[in-house]
């Protein structure tokens, strides 16, 4: 699956807080249409590892080239090279003062200078990928957990983004509206999206990852494809994890 | 005279009122006028100060923060004391329709950073990151996504604080601005009847219950869609 350039190579990143040393030397390399899942117990990094990725959070050390472009040096412009970055948040994080088309417009029209009608004829795009374009004029307050998810992405992939980052998409939903936000992420992968997604749906890596890193304290303790990791697990911090999954 | 007569003859004087009225509307009309003034500029002032202070530039915003507390610690007629009186020795002689003005608007612009600030803060994380995320300026960000609801969050506070203020233009009367209160005592003076006192409250119901009404509106119009 590792053929062409990576879209995404994170190399020795370290994350201190004050004395918290969260990450200590995590690589993430990402090949074009690949999808890495990321698991690992609370704490132990993951968030902060993909907020390195678009730089969220800077990293202490290390480095991060996106599609090419060096994140950390001083002279790129963070901000052009976020839209080739999209985040889909735990929390949706939809503007409460928009519609759902509002949302999906707003970078069009502000970033990238898109007029209305050119902004919103992509937004109803994007938003029918998610299949919610019938709630296009829908304030987030009026959609369930899973609609205002699945709009957060119709927001992300608007900007046509080289690669996609998700953050435990579907672990503030209700259990019967997890799987709508799956079909969702499922297709966009089917469709050649490049992926890093952190979650704790074990069924959805092992149906969908091409590779799966289990992180503990802030390091990739054992990565390899979703059989492996899942199958035969060597580390005996992931087999503890695993148990710990299966008998929730 | 019985004590009702009395009562009616010292409060709702018909001769009195109705020769006093004219001056009341006049006064009425200028109240108008200088409370606008103070909200639009006390308003803009304010909302300019808690953008420039979400910059966090920290001696601008040490700068910031010793002016509001000052104009929030000072009564408000001391400050249009200090202004009418305090600025003709260095060379200024701003009226005192100016003096009120200026001082009201530097108070209300005071109280409105505070609340605006509040209101910035209190927009969550998530909404600058999500937006961030796409590629947004921190300005653009500011403009677009944090100040729209920061400033829905302020309307109840910033509504009230901004009629409390805008009262305070009866404070011109001190420093001979022709406003409600100021022709309502010299009504009274003249006429030795305390009359146009009514007239001056009731203009001040007419000019401020639509206010107070407008208040509430604004608070409903702008809550959430549900
Ligand atoms: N902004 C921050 N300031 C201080 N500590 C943080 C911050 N963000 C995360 N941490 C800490 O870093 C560690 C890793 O957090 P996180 O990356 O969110 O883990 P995970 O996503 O794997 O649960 C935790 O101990 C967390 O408390
Ligand atoms: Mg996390």
């Amino acid at each position: 699956m590792l053929n062409g350039a990576p879209i995404l190579e994170a190399r020795g990143i370290h994350k201190h807080f004050g004395t918290l040393h969260v990450l200590k030397g995590v690589d993430l390399v990402v090949a074009p249409r690949e999808l890495v899942f990321i698991i690992g117990p609370s704490g132990s990094g993951k968030s902060t590892l993909l907020r390195c990725c678009n730089r969220l959070e800077e990293p202490s050390s290390g480095s991060v080239v996106v599609d090419g472009i060096d994140l950390l040096d001083r002279r790129t412009d963070i901000n052009a090279a976020r839209r080739r970055i999209g985040m889909v948040f735990q929390s949706f994080n939809l503007y409460p003062h928009m519609t759902a088309l509002g949302n999906v417009t707003l970078a069009l029209r502000r970033v990238l200078g898109r007029g209305r009608e050119e902004a919103e004829a992509i937004a109803h795009a994007a938003l029918k990928r998610v299949g919610l374009d019938e709630k296009a004029n829908a304030y987030p307050l009026e959609l369930s957990g899973g609609q205002q998810q699945r709009v957060a992405i119709a927001r992300a992939i608007a900007l046509e983004p080289r690669v996609m980052l998700f953050d435990e998409p579907t672990s503030a939903l209700d259990p019967e509206l997890v799987g709508g936000v799956l079909k969702v992420m499922r297709e966009l992968r089917e469709s050649g999206m490049t992926m890093v997604v952190v979650s704790h749906e074990m069924g959805f890596a092992r149906a969908a990852a091409d590779r799966v890193l289990f992180m503990d304290h802030g390091l990739v303790v054992e990565e390899g494809p979703p059989a492996q990791i899942f199958g035969e697990p060597r580390a005996e911090r992931l087999r503890g994890f695993l148990r710990e999954l299966d008998r929730h | 005279m019985t004590n009702w007569d009395n009562f009616v003859f010292t409060f709702f004087n018909a001769r009195v009122m109705a020769e006093y009225l004219p001056r009341i509307i006049d006064g009425f009309f200028l109240t108008v006028g200088l409370a606008a003034l103070i909200v639009a500029s006390g308003l803009a002032l304010g909302l300019g100060l808690a953008v420039i202070r979400s910059f966090r530039v920290r001696p601008l915003n040490w700068l910031i923060v010793f002016l509001v507390d000052l104009f929030r610690a000072l009564p408000p007629l001391v400050i249009i004391v200090l202004i009418y009186f305090g600025l003709p020795p260095i060379g200024l002689a701003p009226s005192g329709f100016v003096s009120t003005w200026l001082a009201l608007t530097f108070v209300l612009a005071a109280f409105a950073e505070e609340i605006f600030w509040a209101g910035i803060l209190a927009v969550p994380k998530g909404q600058w990151e999500a937006a961030r995320s796409t590629g947004m300026s921190f300005a653009r960000t500011l403009l677009w996504v944090v100040l729209p609801q920061a400033v829905r969050l302020t309307i109840p506070p910033l509504t009230n604080r901004t009629i409390a203020i805008t009262k305070g233009t009866a404070l011109g009367s001190v420093v001979a601005v022709a406003e409600i209160l100021s022709q309502a005592s010299a009504g009274v003076s003249f006429s030795s009847n305390p009359s146009p006192l009514t007239l001056g409250a009731i203009a001040y119901l007419v000019l401020f219950v639509p206010v107070v009404a407008f208040g509430r509106w604004v608070e409903t119009r702008f809550a959430w869609r549900r």
